[in-house]
């Protein structure tokens, strides 16, 4: 396959694996105690799995899988609210496959359909827009989600709709940023993580500046990293060529798709359509200051929070899940007490066994083997 | 040979309901399509000479499908097809010599006769190449809303001859694990037919009956140890299975995999995986290490399985589990699907 392959080419990846090996073997404090390094977003985790790069890695590394997926974070409370949507006459509830099977405080979307509501699985926000004109007496929501990844195409079929004057058309926005996020996760008391892996189609949508920070506030290296198995090993060896010169920049890795400053056109349509929260609940994490966008006024009547009075109530975590500990790098999955009694991918406890995105369904699923010999 | 006509041009519940509008049906649709001597005398059963039965094999092969799919006419077949060939692979695999079909059709008012003339069509012609015998069936209507257009479910008959034993509680330490060509089409098809993706890909169903190919395996390897045709759930599901009923471990090479660029697309763009998708024409088998090459060369010889490969084998290892040689050289489980393949949303 063309464009794909090129970054899967095996005796290039034993290249870039030894250069790896040597690189960590000149960092005297890798021996001590392995590098940590997150990757913040949940496709490199699929990838790391996918492909069964953890095993390849030096010893002196360890990948911590951080809060990157939009559908593991996602609180419970949430998961309720839409439902309370769906179950709305004459609603037809539309989403992502992903977000189907999410378990809510009582139950999740797949189960509020087999109940009986209309819940649609789409592929685009644009689909849930095409359902909402052949049906002109239903009120059709999509639920949007994800990071800024998602957020233009949301962005643009808010803007089609009102440009069609649609009047059945709603958006239950949980779109979610991620640079307050790694600040928070920076800002946790004994924080260990010594660089980063930086979310590859974030940055295709908001560019490389908005990292600085954590080079020059927190001296901590991110280099912006492609999907592929090549992509995150050389990305890997440029988080561990800048921790030996003792360097903390930004670098970009994966400029075949990033551009410096991003995509102006989208950033220009998400800021047209939404503005930040003041909050935003994150399972696993807690509420995070400004993590969050809603929809601007202007495009307000489009807002489901406002035409299904949704009441956001918090609904805690079980006290079981520590799901938060394994976000910030502190516990590894197997080390908590609910993987694989309570908490499976076919009853999820916590938010990191929902999605395969999500680093314990990954290691369930893929990685049975290192928690094996963990355990 | 059908005596009275069907004149309608939709199903209406009247063609359940066990008057004329239900016998010219039956007569014109049914009898007149599949047409064999069990079927024409009209009896509430097919009736089979046991004697003759037996001259074939030692051993009964009964098993029973029900054939759902979305939409019912795809490229390359259509839920007709289906139901012949996936019943008729599920006897195939046991190395029995498929006999005689039933066919159960449950119908929603509203149907167009002539999309269901199509499909019973099919289902002869498939019957026909499969050597396979419709003989005895029934016939509901449901209303409006209450079914999906069409369901079928067919239960055959198959004779296992002397001597063969495949069981997927069989596969044992150093058995190649062999795939009888590309995987995925069907469920890649399907995904693509139902139209919400807009992918534009030309993608078939591999639809075909599988018996032909088992008995030319067998020819050369009376001692094949496990079959099994990986129709929902895909090839790795049967591997899981494998490795579970018979508590081996199985090694799977990514990279051996026959794997269509057409589908890869499709699982590259979804985030889904091939090995999980639905195949409706193949069959995955456990073959002693010494056999496996000429049972690959006979299958390659035999046109249902002429892009067959050897895509891993069974190993040392955790009895009960299935892992992945990633190509170059990671490893990973592989697990049986949890709910629906859904896709990844970024």
């Amino acid at each position: 396959m063309k464009y794909v392959d090129e970054f899967r080419d095996p005796a290039l990846a034993r290249k870039v694996l030894k250069k790896l090996h040597e690189v960590v073997a000149d960092i005297p404090r890798a021996k001590e105690r392995p590098l940590q390094i997150m990757e913040v977003c949940g496709g490199h985790t699929h990838s790391i799995f996918r492909y069964g790069l953890e095993g390849l890695l030096p010893k002196g590394i360890e990948m911590v899988h951080g809060p990157g997926c939009p559908v593991c974070v996602l609180p419970m409370g949430r998961v309720d609210d839409c439902i309370t949507i769906a179950e709305q006459p004459d609603v037809i509830f539309t989403t992502f496959g992903d977000a189907m099977r999410v378990p809510g405080s009582k139950k999740s979307l797949q189960q509020a359909s087999a109940e009986g509501c209309d819940v649609r699985m789409v592929y685009s926000p644009m689909d849930a827009l095409a359902i909402a004109r052949e049906n002109p007496h239903k009120r059709v929501v999509f639920f949007g989600l994800g990071f800024e990844t998602t957020m233009p195409s949301t962005a643009l079929t808010v803007m089609q709709a009102k440009r069609e004057g649609l009047n059945n058309f709603y958006l239950f926005c949980n779109h979610i940023t991620i640079i307050p996020t790694m600040k928070a996760i920076l800002d946790e008391p004994g924080m260990s993580i010594d660089g980063f892996l930086g979310p590859g189609h974030v940055s295709m949508v908001i560019g490389k500046q908005p990292y600085n920070f954590i080079a020059s506030h927190y001296n901590r290296p991110l280099v912006v990293a492609g999907f592929e198995p090549l992509d995150i090993l050389q990305s890997l060896l440029m988080v561990v060529e800048q921790l030996r010169d003792g360097r903390a920049e930004v670098e970009n890795q994966y400029a075949r798709i990033v551009p410096e400053q991003g995509n102006l056109h989208a950033m220009a349509a998400v800021n047209e359509v939404f503005e930040v929260r003041e909050h935003f609940e994150w399972r696993g994490l807690g509420s995070i200051a400004e993590s969050g966008v809603k929809i601007r006024q202007g495009f307000e009547q489009f807002d489901a929070e406002r035409a299904f009075s949704v009441a956001t109530l918090q609904v805690e975590d079980p006290k079981s899940c520590q799901c938060g500990e394994v976000l910030k790098g502190a516990l590894k999955p197997w080390d908590c007490t609910a993987f694989g009694e309570d908490c499976t991918p076919e009853t999820p406890v916590g938010a990191l066994m929902v999605s395969t995105e999500g680093a314990c369904s990954a290691y369930y699923s893929y990685g049975k083997i290192d928690v094996h010999q963990a355990g | 040979m059908s005596k009275h006509t069907l004149k309608a041009a939709t199903i209406t519940m009247a063609h359940g309901a066990g008057g004329k509008a239900m016998r010219d049906l039956i007569d014109d649709v049914f009898v007149g399509t599949f047409d064999n001597e069990h079927l024409n005398g009209l009896e509430d059963q097919a009736r089979f000479d046991l004697a003759a039965l037996q001259q074939q094999g030692t051993k009964l092969a009964f098993t029973t499908d029900s054939y759902v799919v979305d939409p019912i006419e795809f490229p390359g077949g259509n839920i007709g097809t289906l139901a012949v060939n996936g019943t008729v692979n599920d006897l195939a695999v046991s190395g029995a010599m498929p006999k005689y079909l039933s066919c159960g059709m449950i119908l929603e008012e509203g149907m167009p006769v002539e999309q269901l003339r199509r499909i019973v069509t099919s289902m002869k012609q498939a019957a026909d190449e499969a050597g396979v015998m419709i003989v005895t069936g029934d016939t509901k209507v449901v209303p409006k809303g209450k079914g999906d257009k069409c369901f079928i479910n067919t239960t055959g008959i198959g004779v296992i001859p002397d001597g063969v034993n495949i069981s997927a509680k069989r596969c044992q330490t150093g058995d190649k694990i062999i795939v009888n060509g590309f995987i995925g089409d069907h469920g890649a098809a399907i995904l693509n037919a139902r139209g919400d993706l807009a992918l534009d890909v030309e993608l078939k169903t591999d639809c075909q009956p599988l018996h032909g190919l088992v008995q030319a395996m067998l020819a050369v390897c009376p001692d094949i140890h496990a079959v099994r045709d990986a129709s929902r759930g895909g090839v790795a599901t049967v591997l899981c299975e494998f490795a579970e009923s018979s508590q081996v471990s199985i090694r799977l090479d990514d990279e051996a995999v026959p794997i269509r660029e057409e589908v890869r697309g499709v699982c590259e763009i979804l985030g889904l995986e091939a090995l999980y998708f639905a195949n409706e024409g193949k069959l995955v088998a456990a073959v002693p290490a010494e056999s496996a090459d000429s049972v690959l060369s006979a299958m390659r010889a035999h046109p249902a399985g002429k892009d067959a490969a050897i895509i891993g084998e069974v190993a040392e290892g955790k009895a009960g589990r299935v892992v992945v040689k990633t190509f170059f050289g990671g490893e990973r489980i592989m697990d049986m699907l949890v709910g629906e393949q859904l896709p990844r949303i970024c």
